[in-house]
C-alpha cells in the first residue's frame, strides 16, 4: 500500500469541564462513521491521527498524558486541538483537574492553555467549550468560561473555530474538520461574529422550521402533542441559528421540534441563562439580548 | 511498598485518577476521589422546575436519558400527577430509556472495557478478505497507532483469531450503539440530551410508521445482543476466568428498579417494574426499598461538615475547598448506614433474589455455563455478565411495549406548577440507582439534589470511615505486574464509572513511599 503518500494529521481531543455528550454525539456520526474517522483516510490522502481522546484511547496514566507533551513539543503548529467542555477558572482552577505534576493536580485551564499555544488551530466543540454553557449557568459555581475567553485572558493568538451545540451535531464537527483538511483554516467571512461556521449556523431555526406555516397562520400548540407552532410552549427557534430543521439528528431520524419537544437554543452564546426558562414563551424584549456576545 | 499512580484513567466518562499502595504484590490501601465540581444542583436553584429535565441531562452526556427520566418522575410527583401519566407516555419513556441503556452497555463493553482484554495488534497477522479488517490492518501497518497505543502490555490472553474477531466486533459495535441512539431518537427527538421526555408524559405522539421503524431497528440490535455481545462476554470470561474471583467489592447491592409496567401507583418504591427495586447481598435475601434509609456523608468530601448525614430531601451542596480530612468532590451516600454497590449487577441480583423469572433464567444460564455459584457474580466478570444479560432482558421486553402503544392518542397531560411541593424521582440509570429530589417554593426550585450511581460506587470513606464500594473492591487485590497493573483498571472499569469525576487512591497517612510511575 502507498502508506508514504498518506499525510497523518495529529489531533488532540482534550476534555475539560464536560459531560462527554459532545464525544457521544460525534460517535453518532453516520457518514463518515466513527470507524472511518479513526482508521481510514477521512479525506483521500489524509488520515486523522487521534493522539489523545480520554474516552476511546487504550492507554492510561502518565504515558498518555506524556503524549500531550510529545505532540505539542514535536508537532508545533501542525496539530489540531479539539477542546470539549468549559474551563473552570475559579480558585485557580481547583474545581477541575486532570493529571498531576510533582504530586500536585494540574488544573484543566493550565493544560488547555499549554496545548492551545502550539496548536495549528483550536476547535471549541460544544457550547461549554465555545461559550461556557451549562456549567457557566448562574451562579457559575466553578467560574467556567469558554476557550475564547481563556485565550483572550492568557494572551494566546491562535485561530479558533467555535462549533457549539449541547451537544453539537456530528456533521458540524466532521464538516469543520474535513474543510480544514481540504482547504485549510476557514476564512474570516466563513465564520459568524461568534466564530461559528456560517455553513451550519447561518440561518435561524425559525426560517426553515416545518412548523413555520402554523406560525404564519397563528395556530399555536397549547400543550405538548398538539399540532401547531411551539412558540407558546417556549420554543427558542426564532432566536437560534442552526440548520437542525434541514439536517435532522441521529442519521436523519428526527430533531427537537419535529418530535414535539421545543428548541432550547443550545447553540447560542447566551445558553442557558438568556434562553431559560425553556418552557416560557419568548418575549419581544428578550430577543435583542440573545446571540449578542458573551 | 510501591505507590502506583495512574492519572488519568481513560475509557470512562470524565477524568479519573488512581493512586494505589501495593505491598508484597497486594493493594493495601485505596481512596476514591472525584476531582471535578460543576455544581449543577446549585445552578438549578431559583429556576423554573420544569427546566430541571433539561439541566440534569447535562450532568452526563453518556446517560442523559436516565437523568431526564429521574427528573420527570421527580417533577411528576412534585406536581401531583405521578399516577396520571397516560400509558402512551409511560411506554414511550420506557422505550427511549431502554434504547439508551442498550447503547450505553454496548459502548461500555466494546469501547470502554474491551481494550483491557483484547490485543488490537493481532490484526497484523490477519490475512483474510473482510474489507473492514483489511482497512484496520492497513491502518496498523502505517504505524501511527493512536489511539490504540500506548497501552498496558502483557496480559492479553485471547487467541489471534479471538483477538481479530473481537476487533471486528469492536467496529460492528460502533454501528450498533449508534443505531441504538437512533432508536432512542425515534421517540426522543435527538440523542444525546433528548427533548421529548417532559413532566406530564412525552411530547412526541406515537404513529404507526414510527412504531414499525422502531421495531425493526430494535430487532437488528437484538440479533447483535444474542449472537455477538453475550457470546463475546462469555468468550472473554472463559479466557480470564480468574476475574470471577477479583474485585468482589462490598457485597451489598441496591436497585431502584427500572421500566414502569404500570403507572397507577404513585409510590415509586412499590411500583411494578421490569427490573425490581430493593436491596440484596451475598446471602441473596430480598429486602424492600426504604428511601428514608438513604443519607449522604461528607466527612471526607470537600463539602461543609454541617451538611453531613442528611437525607437528600434536606441535602445541601456547599463546597469547602481543602477541608481537613477531605479527599473528594464526591459525597458518600449510605443506605441504613451501610455501603451499597449499584449498577447492572445490583439490578439483576435484586431481581434474582425477588424470584424474577427472566432475570433468574439469564443469570442461572451463565452460572451453569461456568459451573459457578451465585457468589461468582460479585466480581469483575460478574458485573460484565450482568450488564450483558440486563441488556438482553430489556431489549426483549421492548417489542411488547411498542405494541401496547395507541397510535395517535395523547402521551401527555397538562398540569399546574404548585406554589409549594416536594418530589422524588427514582430510576435505575444504566450505571445504577439514580435519585432526584426537589423542593418547590413560589413555583421555583428551592432545592434540588441528585444522588447519582457513581456517587454510590465511587464514594470516599463515610463518617464512620467505611471505604466506598470501589475502594473495597480494590483493597486486597493481588497485582501481578506493578508496571502494567491490569487488575486495577479492570476492576475500576467493571463499575463503568460515569460522572464527570475522578478517582484518587492515596497512601495511608504519613507513609513515605518510593513512587513508581506506571505508564
Amino acid at each position: 500500500m502507498a502508506s508514504s503518500s498518506i499525510a497523518e494529521i495529529p489531533v488532540i481531543w482534550f476534555q475539560a469541564s464536560t459531560c462527554t455528550g459532545c464525544s457521544v454525539s460525534v460517535l453518532n456520526s453516520a457518514s463518515p462513521t466513527i470507524k472511518n474517522l479513526l482508521i481510514d483516510e477521512v479525506i483521500p490522502g489524509k488520515h486523522i491521527n487521534l493522539r489523545y481522546h480520554a474516552t476511546v484511547m487504550a492507554g492510561q496514566g502518565e504515558a498518555v498524558f506524556a503524549e500531550l507533551d510529545r505532540t505539542s513539543d514535536t508537532r508545533k503548529g501542525a496539530y489540531l486541538l479539539v477542546v470539549e467542555g468549559a474551563i473552570p477558572m475559579a480558585e485557580n482552577g481547583v474545581y477541575g483537574c486532570a493529571g498531576e505534576k510533582d504530586g500536585q493536580p494540574i488544573p484543566l485551564a493550565t493544560t488547555a492553555e499549554r496545548l492551545s499555544r502550539n496548536a495549528m488551530a483550536v476547535i471549541a466543540l460544544g457550547t461549554c467549550a465555545a461559550f461556557g454553557g451549562i456549567a457557566a449557568g448562574a451562579p457559575n459555581p466553578s467560574g467556567c468560561v469558554g476557550v475564547d475567553r481563556l485565550l483572550h485572558q492568557r494572551g494566546i493568538d491562535v485561530p479558533l473555530i467555535n462549533v457549539p451545540g449541547c451537544p453539537p451535531h456530528p456533521d458540524w464537527f466532521v464538516g469543520t474538520v474535513a474543510s480544514i483538511l481540504l482547504s485549510g483554516l476557514p476564512k474570516s467571512d466563513e465564520l459568524d461574529e461568534h466564530k461559528r461556521p456560517k455553513a451550519y449556523y447561518g440561518k435561524l431555526i425559525h426560517e426553515n422550521c416545518p412548523r413555520r406555516a402554523y406560525f404564519e397562520e397563528g395556530k399555536f400548540a397549547k400543550k405538548f402533542g398538539d399540532p401547531g407552532c411551539l412558540n407558546e410552549l417556549g420554543c427558542k427557534g426564532p432566536v437560534t441559528y442552526a440548520d437542525c430543521p434541514l439536517r435532522l439528528w441521529n442519521n436523519g431520524t428526527s430533531w427537537c421540534i419535529a418530535s414535539g419537544g421545543s428548541c432550547i437554543g443550545c447553540v447560542e452564546p447566551g445558553f442557558p441563562d438568556l434562553l431559560a426558562p425553556f418552557y416560557q414563551k419568548l418575549t419581544d424584549e428578550a430577543l435583542p439580548a440573545i446571540g449578542k456576545g458573551q | 511498598m510501591t505507590k502506583i499512580v495512574i492519572d488519568p484513567v481513560t475509557r470512562i466518562e470524565g477524568h479519573l485518577k488512581i493512586e494505589a499502595v501495593v505491598e508484597n504484590g497486594e493493594v493495601k490501601d485505596a481512596q476514591s476521589s472525584g476531582m471535578l465540581f460543576r455544581g449543577i444542583e446549585t445552578i438549578l436553584r431559583g429556576r423554573d422546575p420544569r427546566d430541571a429535565q433539561r439541566y440534569t441531562q447535562r450532568i452526563c452526556g453518556v446517560c442523559p436519558t436516565s437523568h431526564s427520566t429521574a427528573a420527570t418522575l421527580n417533577l411528576d410527583s412534585a406536581f401531583g400527577i405521578a399516577d396520571k401519566i397516560p400509558d402512551n407516555g409511560r411506554l414511550m419513556r420506557n422505550l427511549i430509556l431502554g434504547a439508551a441503556h442498550i447503547a450505553d452497555h454496548t459502548l461500555h463493553f466494546y469501547h470502554l472495557a474491551a481494550l483491557d482484554y483484547v490485543d488490537v495488534t493481532a490484526i497484523a497477522r490477519y490475512d483474510g478478505n473482510d474489507p473492514t479488517l483489511k482497512s484496520v490492518k492497513e491502518f496498523a501497518q502505517r504505524g501511527e497507532l493512536g489511539p490504540f497505543v500506548p497501552r498496558y502490555e502483557g496480559d492479553y490472553r485471547l487467541s489471534t483469531e479471538g483477538n481479530i474477531q473481537a476487533l471486528a466486533h469492536y467496529v460492528k459495535a460502533f454501528e450498533m450503539r449508534r443505531k441504538a441512539q437512533e432508536l432512542a431518537a425515534i421517540f426522543g427527538g435527538k440523542l444525546p440530551h433528548n427533548c421529548t421526555i417532559v413532566p406530564g408524559g412525552v411530547a412526541e405522539v406515537p404513529t404507526v410508521d414510527k412504531i414499525a421503524s422502531f421495531l425493526w431497528k430494535l430487532n437488528e440490535i437484538r440479533d447483535f445482543i444474542d449472537s455477538v455481545y453475550i457470546p463475546d462476554v462469555l468468550s472473554v470470561a472463559e479466557a480470564y476466568s480468574d476475574y470471577f474471583t477479583v474485585g468482589a467489592g462490598c457485597g451489598q447491592l441496591l436497585s431502584y428498579g427500572s421500566f414502569d409496567l404500570d403507572g397507577s401507583n404513585p409510590d415509586l418504591t412499590r411500583r411494578q417494574r421490569l427490573v425490581q427495586q430493593g436491596t440484596t447481598s451475598t446471602n441473596l435475601n430480598a429486602d424492600a426499598l426504604d428511601t428514608s434509609k438513604i443519607a449522604e456523608y461528607v466527612k471526607h468530601s470537600w463539602y461543609d461538615e454541617s451538611t453531613s448525614g442528611r437525607h437528600p430531601t434536606s441535602g445541601e451542596t456547599k463546597p469547602h475547598i481543602n477541608k481537613n480530612g477531605g479527599y473528594s468532590w464526591i459525597k458518600a451516600p449510605r443506605y441504613d448506614g451501610k455501603v451499597f454497590e449499584v449498577g447492572p449487577l445490583a439490578r439483576m441480583m435484586v431481581s434474582y433474589a425477588n424470584g424474577n423469572a427472566e432475570a433468574k433464567a439469564l443469570v442461572d444460564s451463565v452460572l451453569e455455563h461456568f459451573k459457578a455459584s451465585p457468589g461468582a457474580m460479585f466480581s469483575v466478570l460478574g458485573r460484565h455478565a450482568a450488564r450483558a444479560l440486563y441488556t438482553k432482558l430489556v431489549a426483549d421486553a421492548m417489542p411488547a411495549w411498542l405494541l401496547q402503544l395507541k397510535p395517535g392518542e395523547p402521551a401527555y397531560i397538562d398540569y399546574e406548577i404548585p406554589d409549594e411541593a416536594t418530589g422524588m424521582g427514582l430510576v435505575d440509570a444504566a450505571r445504577g440507582a439514580l435519585g432526584h429530589w426537589v423542593e418547590v417554593k413560589g413555583k421555583r426550585i428551592a432545592n434540588y439534589q441528585c444522588v447519582v450511581p457513581s456517587t454510590w460506587n465511587f464514594s470516599p470513606r463515610d463518617d464512620n470511615d467505611q471505604p466506598g464500594p470501589v475502594e473495597q473492591a480494590l483493597i486486597g487485590t493481588k497485582i501481578k505486574d506493578e508496571s502494567n497493573p491490569f487488575e486495577i483498571v479492570r476492576i475500576v472499569r467493571s463499575f463503568d464509572p460515569c460522572i464527570a469525576c475522578a478517582v484518587h487512591l492515596v497512601t495511608p497517612k504519613g507513609t513515605d513511599l518510593g513512587k513508581y510511575r506506571v505508564s
